[in-house]
């Protein structure tokens, strides 16, 4: 029989054990990213290293945000037109979809495909680099895997992201033009000067562009950290992998919320 | 001490413990390896050889004792010094390491675009050179998935000693290899040492490279349980190295894990 003491000093354990875990994860990776900002001195010295990147990142992702951004504006074009056809005033849908997307959509859907297409990449890269040894050789030689791998790919991914986001924006809005211009016959001045007349650049544009520089960071700095710190097994490698696609989600919604806030909040009033 | 002042052991490794956090790897190592000889150190499997060569380069720091190379202290090295010194050095890796999303050509040339000033063409040259000693010039524009495990060694070792290091180690070179490829490679290890007088060192569990060899470490259970040349070696008395040479199933190192009364397993 368990004294009560024991039970209760379990039952606090149990408690306490997941914060003081997620608290050391935390601290882990805040060391990381000090390291990794340490070591990226050969980017700004050697920009060819981050171009290279943003080709497998960047250009390479174009395909899946094209086409995702494309069904994305075409839906919202329709289910917007029909809900405010029934109280007339369908011609305003290019306004709600440009907002839509620039403000929310836009950023969150491309940081989450990026996450899954580039971000999971990279942390599988990494991984294997580590654990068929590439890691070490290169430290044996002298040079540091944080300065010649991980940096570079983490820049890369930081300055893609915004720029992939543009351009789901962009194709987005386009997507809903189609829909809601070409298809359901909405006029086109009305379509884009509604659109001129509500979305602020500053206000709108370049915030939406400033949450997706947040979400470039944290997604890529936890695909390179779950990459970088991998256990050197398939098994390994596969968990991290995972890891980055599910964390990188939630902290891209997270970080979306209190994001909106900030910016968004109060400028109705 | 030599007359140029450098002493006659490349690597002086006194009386050395090592652990991994709680558990313990080595201990008490002595061992020394003189400059312009091949020395293996052998041992089975997880007997704690791979972290020799960890500790030599300066991966890791042993927690008691002293690790020398080339008269220096690798504990007491700064970071600059410890990078210093790895450029001397040379290592193939146990499956090669090479770097997958380069060419054959790349991989050779990554560290002296990395750590020298050399222009292209140098390069060119001193890669073709380093790729002709192992046979593979002809593999140059080769992906490191398009060779087969015999040719991917070569090239790992031409690109150990690309930049002509003192001090070249190999942890298991010669694993998963068949016996062409082994007998090549081994060859290659012999005759590159000395070509370009540098010193080696072997982390192998294979009985055959004995042949290439000048000394023989044997480790187990993180000791050194026998070093000295190979005719010493192979004229011991020693149970543990009778068995490790005789490549016998059972002796000192028991077949069985270590487990309950067998019967009494099955109930009887």
């Amino acid at each position: 029989m368990k004294s009560l003491s024991s039970v209760i000093a379990g039952f606090l354990r149990g408690l306490g054990a997941p914060v003081s875990g997620a608290l050391i994860g935390l601290g882990q990776i805040t060391r990381f990213l000090f390291a990794l900002l340490a070591a990226s001195g050969t980017c700004l010295r050697r920009p060819g290293l981050v171009v290279r990147e943003m080709y497998f990142i960047g250009v390479l992702s174009l395909v899946i945000i094209l086409v995702s951004a494309l069904f994305v504006g075409m839906v919202l074009g329709l289910q917007m037109y029909e809900t405010l056809q029934r109280f007339g005033s369908g011609d305003v849908v290019g306004m709600v979809v440009a907002l839509a997307l620039v403000r929310e959509l836009g950023p969150v859907l491309a940081a989450l495909l990026i996450a899954s297409r580039a971000g999971s990449a990279l942390t599988a890269e990494i991984g294997l680099m580590r654990a068929t040894e590439q890691l070490s050789a290169m430290e044996m030689m002298a040079i540091q895997p944080l300065s010649r791998v991980v940096a570079p790919r983490f820049w890369a991914g930081f300055l893609s992201v915004p720029l992939l986001t543009s351009v789901f924006n962009v194709v987005g809005i386009y997507g809903s033009y189609l829909v809601a211009v070409e298809g359901l016959g909405v006029d086109a001045g009305t379509f884009w000067s509604q659109m001129q007349n509500a979305v602020d650049f500053r206000i709108d544009v370049v915030n939406g562009i400033i949450k997706s520089f947040f979400f470039g960071a944290a997604i890529m700095l936890i695909a390179v950290y779950q990459g970088y710190q991998a256990a050197p097994t398939a098994a390994g490698v596969a968990m991290a992998t995972t890891q980055t696609v599910v964390r990188s989600a939630l902290v891209i919604l997270g970080m979306d919320f209190m994001l909106t806030a900030f910016m968004f909040t109060g400028l109705g009033s | 001490m030599t007359t140029d002042g450098q002493t006659d052991n490349l690597v002086d490794i006194r009386k050395v413990d090592f652990a991994y956090g709680e558990r313990a790897v080595l201990h008490d190592i002595s061992m020394q390896v003189p400059r312009g000889k091949v020395v293996a150190i052998m041992g089975g499997s997880g007997s704690g050889k791979t972290t020799l060569l960890r500790l030599i380069s300066g991966q890791v720091k042993p927690v008691r004792g002293e690790v020398i190379v080339n008269g220096q202290s690798v504990a007491s090295l700064r970071n600059r010094e410890l990078l210093q010194l790895r450029r001397t050095m040379g290592m193939l890796f146990q499956m090669g390491a090479l770097f997958t999303d380069m060419n054959v050509f790349d991989n050779i040339a990554f560290q002296m675009r990395e750590n020298t000033d050399l222009t292209e063409p140098m390069i060119r040259d001193l890669v073709l050179m380093k790729l002709h000693a192992v046979g593979l010039r002809g593999a140059w524009n080769l992906m490191p998935a398009q060779l087969s495990g015999g040719m991917a060694r070569r090239v790992a070792l031409a690109r150990a000693i690309a930049l002509d290091p003192t001090l070249i180690m190999y942890d298991e070179p010669f694993a998963g290899l068949d016996p062409i490829s082994l007998a090549v490679v081994s060859r290659l290890i012999r005759t590159l040492n000395d070509a370009l007088g540098a010193t080696s060192i072997i982390v192998t569990h294979d009985i055959e490279s004995l042949n290439i060899v000048d000394y023989v470490y044997l480790v187990s259970g993180g000791t050194i349980i026998a070093g000295g040349t190979v005719e010493e070696i192979h004229h011991s008395s020693d149970p543990y190295v009778r068995q490790f040479v005789d490549a016998q199933p059972d002796g000192p190192v028991a077949f069985h894990y270590p487990a309950p009364d067998y019967r009494e397993m099955l109930g009887f």
